[in-house]
């Protein structure tokens, strides 16, 4: 990076090479920016990325097959439950193991009670960021009591390590099924007020609304996945489409942007599309513990995985989007190869081409809309 | 279309540059001739019924083993909802593959992964730099064969043991402690002994570990 800095300085005009970032609040994590701009309005800004990575992927290849779960939740430290499940169903492709139904469905509600707290940071970072900085105290107040359900649940609050290869690590405490159940209840009146509270808000509609907009051919041709995909009007969830786990036994809609604030795929879409999907992620918890099979929560998985030699590809829904495994086996207890491909590194490529013309203000909604994280951009 | 329908038409459309279907345990795979693979892709995406309009991963594997490192492709259609998995493969010496930028943009920045992490330079991508790694790294780290450097700009990569240090330190004050308060002189073997007889007598003369260790033997 540094030699194209010192390039585009050498070229003696109007344009200015500013840095933005590595260490900017609003760019959620570090990540850096250079940004080319004429004044207020960018000619690009070229994102740059790696400051968190730990090669987990190289990672994957020492440890063993079991070994490798808690690393995953470093991948994304806001949604570490899917990180884990996604590489949980890859293994058991792998050594061919069923997942318990009970384990299913409290991998089911541990995923979207972490669905709604990632969601929460997501939009209230979001808030924050183009200037309304009440949102965000809300937002964490019930984020707060997420972590404490899944701390009751797993013992811990952040990197949760609860999904294990052919279940789950612990069955749920007692007494904790009702108190998800009067936190949900008391959760989808809050949506509303969140609506209330900012959603509506005349300056956060038209600072949002018709910015940035991704069309649909463009989110698909730049892999964009979940809520950003969803945002730009393409119909397509992982958990409905290509069901995994306790998925197909629940009822739930998916929310797709409908250009609510002007145009289809503008930052206010990708917006909307989060909060609608806390909704559903309430839909869905409260089927799976009303449904909550008795039983296992653990198949039988020998002591030593030694899968025999073969690929396999895990898909699962994240808050972030489609979180794909893929893990190559040699048959040795430790994989060949494990990537995941998360949705934040894409995102972060379509960046570059959209920000052109933008104003450097709505480079900021561009980010904090596409809910990159950066440990999951750099892994 | 089920994989196995795209991959015969994409049999009889390119004969022999498309590889056959594998079968491993779970996902099957076919590979490509890497001179091919844009026009693979390019009719992929552009041929109707199939339209394969994502490119839903693209990363590599090393195999030393087999002097190559393979490309792999999953490829999706969301109108259709079918996919399939392309490999090319390519020398591990001087690995050069085409880059499919041009057919989907998502290719380019997965495309600078590879190229940062596996070392395999895509010909004819527009924006080719390390993504991750500062640009000055040297090697390529999920190479099977990659060694660290021991270190990047004089930042050591390497430390002690905290462990080793530790104990060092634990030395340091028990040999200070000793200097402090000296071991009382003669009568102090004596004292010792009989606390040190005792414990053993204590945990010997315990009743419970004693017909607790009967049991097992006969039935060994």
């Amino acid at each position: 990076m540094s030699k194209l800095v010192l390039r585009r300085i050498d070229r003696n005009n109007e344009e200015m090479l500013v840095n933005f970032g590595p260490q900017h609040p609003s760019t959620h994590g570090v990540l850096n920016f250079l940004v080319e701009t004429d004044g207020e309005v960018m000619r690009r800004a070229i994102p740059d990325i790696g400051y968190l990575h730990r090669s987990l992927e190289k990672i994957g290849e020492i440890v063993g097959y079991p070994g490798y779960m808690p690393y995953t939740d470093r991948i994304d430290y806001l949604a570490a439950m899917f990180a884990n499940e996604g590489y949980a169903i890859a293994v058991e492709k792998l050594i061919k193991v069923e997942v318990p139904k009970r384990a299913q469905y409290l991998r089911a509600i541990s995923c979207e009670l972490n669905r709604i707290a990632s969601h929460l940071v997501s939009i209230g970072t979001m808030a924050t960021d183009i200037g309304a900085v009440t949102p965000l105290v809300y937002a964490l107040r019930e984020r707060e009591a997420i972590n404490d359900l899944i701390e009751a649940l797993c013992g811990a609050r952040l990197t949760y390590n609860y999904h294990r290869i052919g279940g789950v690590a612990f069955d749920m405490p007692e007494g904790w099924r009702d108190k998800v159940l009067h936190f949900l209840e008391r959760f989808e009146s809050l949506i509303q007020e969140w609506d209330r509270l900012i959603t509506w808000n005349e300056i956060y509609l038209k600072r949002l609304g018709g910015v940035a907009v991704i069309t649909r051919e463009q989110a698909i041709d730049y892999g964009l996945v979940g809520p950003n995909l969803r945002g730009s009007g393409v119909d397509w969830d992982v958990r409905r489409d290509v069901p995994y786990g306790a998925y197909p036994d629940f009822k739930f809609d998916v929310p797709v942007g409908r250009g609510w604030a002007g145009t289809v795929g503008d930052a206010f879409d990708r917006y909307y599309v989060r909060v609608l999907e806390m909704a559903q992620s309430c839909r869905i918890a409260r089927q799976a513990l009303e449904k909550l099979p008795d039983g296992e929560t653990m198949a039988k998985v020998p002591r030593r995985i030694k899968p025999e030699a073969g690929e396999v590809m895990s898909r699962v829904e994240s808050a972030r989007g489609e979180l794909a495994y893929y893990v190559v086996s040699d048959g040795t207890e430790r994989a060949y190869r494990v990537r995941a491909r998360t949705g934040s590194f894409l995102a972060m490529g379509i960046i570059e081409d959209i920000s052109s013309g933008l104003m450097i203000a709505d480079l900021i909604a561009l980010i904090a809309s596409l809910d990159v994280v950066a440990p999951e951009t750099d892994r | 279309m089920t994989t196995n329908e795209i991959h015969e038409r994409l049999r009889a459309q390119f004969g022999d540059a498309v590889g056959p279907l594998s079968e491993p345990k779970v996902d099957p795979f076919a590979t490509v001739q890497a001179a091919r693979i844009v026009e693979v892709c390019r009719w992929l995406k552009d041929t109707p019924g199939v339209e394969i309009d994502f490119c839903e991963d693209l990363t590599a594997v090393d195999w030393p083993k087999r002097n190559a490192i393979e490309i792999v492709y999953h490829l999706f259609s969301y109108k259709h909802r079918h996919g399939i998995v392309l490999k090319v493969e390519a020398d591990r010496a001087k690995p050069v593959v085409p880059t499919l930028e041009g057919v989907w943009k998502a290719a380019n920045w997965m495309e600078r992964e590879v190229y940062d992490l596996f070392g395999v330079t895509f010909s004819g991508h527009p924006d080719l730099r390390r993504v991750m790694l500062p640009d000055d790294w040297v090697g390529h780290p999920l190479r099977k064969d990659y060694q660290e450097a021991g270190g990047f700009h004089g930042i050591p990569n390497l430390r002690e043991n905290p462990l080793v240090e530790l104990r060092r330190l634990d030395e340091v004050r028990l040999a200070e402690e000793a200097k402090r308060n000296p071991p009382p002189p003669p009568p102090a073997p004596a004292a010792p002994k009989a606390p040190a007889a005792a414990p053993p007598a204590a945990s010997g003369g315990g009743a419970p570990p004693a017909p607790q260790n009967p049991p097992p033997a006969p039935k060994a």
